[in-house]
């Protein structure tokens, strides 16, 4: 499952400068707003699915590497944090859907983590 | 022929191969499209041609594209350039039976052409505006300098690319190897960031930056990954916690990497207790940006092979983090 296809079928707004997202296949995911537990728990190319929407998560998303952050809850990011994930390649990801909802519709199109 | 030969965006498109975008390769996009400003028509374009004059009959000419395995040529006049004759004109004489005509019946004398100190983008434009395959190239007082095909600029970024790209396998090479061309008892590269109080703006910078050194200075992607979050944690402990931010260091030897912290205050009265996974002492502001989950310094544990606190209240705290670099040392750089 490419990018490409999550963000068609959970209907996702792309917040960063589009790319081929096609080229991009996640492993997995983690879910959490408490930044030093995605810092744990999240690995490289997983999808991070968080309400947060502040200027901070870039920063994690690029340490982590992580394949795209989904905000939930239709939380915005401002403009700064928008560009400072262009600069740093972090893919933003928005939908008015809830975290419980997009982890639910990710793991039944086989989003699941591989221990 | 397609009119959508833009390089840039091709590069833009095809060049980002893979999961995510490093720097580098952020870099690389942009390279291409600099490069089209950059290089000049001159540079890339062939010089050495064959030309026609306007009497040549078009079986002559035909003989020359032939054996030269070339689709045309411009057509000169007492060293002016009249017009321009492709295989297309050929084929449109053969039609009508007209090889033994000259040159100057058939070739097409409305030009296009390009300056040989345009940049290159120009000529890409005009490539695809006109949708012709090679065009003429002049200099400032219009004389036919040489001809220019879309091949010979996709040759000529190439080449570039090339050059640029030699210079950074020297420069990685060089840093790589830091540890070996140094020679002294102990040779130990020291990096320091100063850290502001409540600077979250900035906050992560830092770590992204020794991720990077790392990477640069060869150590193995999993080493650098694992300083990356014990320093981003140490970092924003010095964002969040401390009364007026802190140093922060990076001691890099071939086979050990030590990280610190030092702030001067407020100091932490029990350390055993902010040890304890998810012991917080951060307001809820700097919790509700997902701050303050008391996992910090358990996840530094985690990171590293050795973790040390030193603080007096009042007077500040040490925080020193050591990673062993295993097996060989930095200097060898894990491929893949």
């Amino acid at each position: 499952m490419n990018l490409q296809e999550i963000i068609d079928r959970l209907n996702l707004t792309v917040l960063t400068d589009p790319r081929d997202f096609t080229l991009i296949q996640p492993d997995g995911g983690y879910s959490s707003d408490l930044l030093s537990c995605v810092m744990a728990g999240a690995k490289s190319n997983y999808l991070w699915v968080t309400l947060q929407a502040h200027l901070n998560i870039v920063a994690v998303a690029a340490l982590l590497e992580v394949a795209a952050i989904i905000i939930t809850e239709n939380a915005q990011p401002d403009s700064a944090t928008i560009s400072k994930a262009n600069e740093q390649g972090v893919i933003l990801l928005s939908t008015a859907a809830q975290t419980y909802e997009v982890d639910g519709k990710l793991w039944e199109m086989g989003i699941q983590i591989h221990k | 022929m397609s009119p959508t030969t833009r390089v840039p965006t091709k590069q833009e498109v095809y060049g980002r191969q893979g999961r995510s975008i490093t720097d580098q390769d952020a870099n690389a996009i942009n390279r291409v499209e600099e490069l089209s400003y950059d290089l000049k028509v001159r540079e890339v374009m062939t010089v050495k041609m064959h030309t026609a004059t306007p009497e040549m009959p078009l079986s002559e000419v035909l003989e020359i594209l032939r054996v030269n395995r070339i689709s045309g040529m411009p057509v000169l006049k007492d060293d002016q350039l009249v017009g321009i004759l492709s295989l297309e004109d050929i084929v449109h004489a053969m039609q009508n039976n007209e090889l033994s005509s000259p040159v100057s019946q058939y070739m097409t004398r409305k030009l296009i052409t390009v300056a040989s100190y345009d940049p290159i983008v120009g000529a890409m434009q005009k490539f695809s505006d006109s949708r012709l395959g090679r065009l003429p190239v002049v200099d400032e007082n219009h004389k036919l300098v040489g001809m220019i095909t879309k091949g010979d600029i996709t040759r000529g970024i190439l080449i570039a690319l090339q050059k640029d790209y030699k210079e950074e396998e020297v420069r990685r090479y060089r840093a790589s190897h830091l540890f070996e061309d140094i020679v002294s008892d102990r040779t130990t590269l020291v990096l320091r960031y100063n850290i502001k109080a409540h600077d979250f703006t900035h906050g992560g910078n830092a770590s992204s930056n020794i991720k990077r050194a790392l990477l640069r200075l060869g150590a193995d992607p999993q080493i650098a990954r694992r300083c990356g979050i014990a320093i981003y944690e140490a970092e924003i402990n010095l964002i969040i916690h401390t009364t007026h931010g802190g140093i922060l260091k990076l001691e890099v030897e071939s086979h050990r990497i030590t990280m610190s912290t030092t702030d001067d205050g407020p100091g932490i009265a029990d350390i055993e207790q902010v040890l304890q996974p998810g012991y917080t002492t951060a307001t809820e502001e700097v919790r509700e940006m997902g701050f303050g989950a008391g996992m910090g310094l358990v996840n530094i544990k985690r990171c590293v092979d050795k973790m040390e606190i030193e603080s007096t209240v009042g007077k500040g705290t040490k925080l020193t983090m050591r990673i062993y670099v295993p097996t060989e040392n930095l200097n060898v750089r894990k491929e893949g």
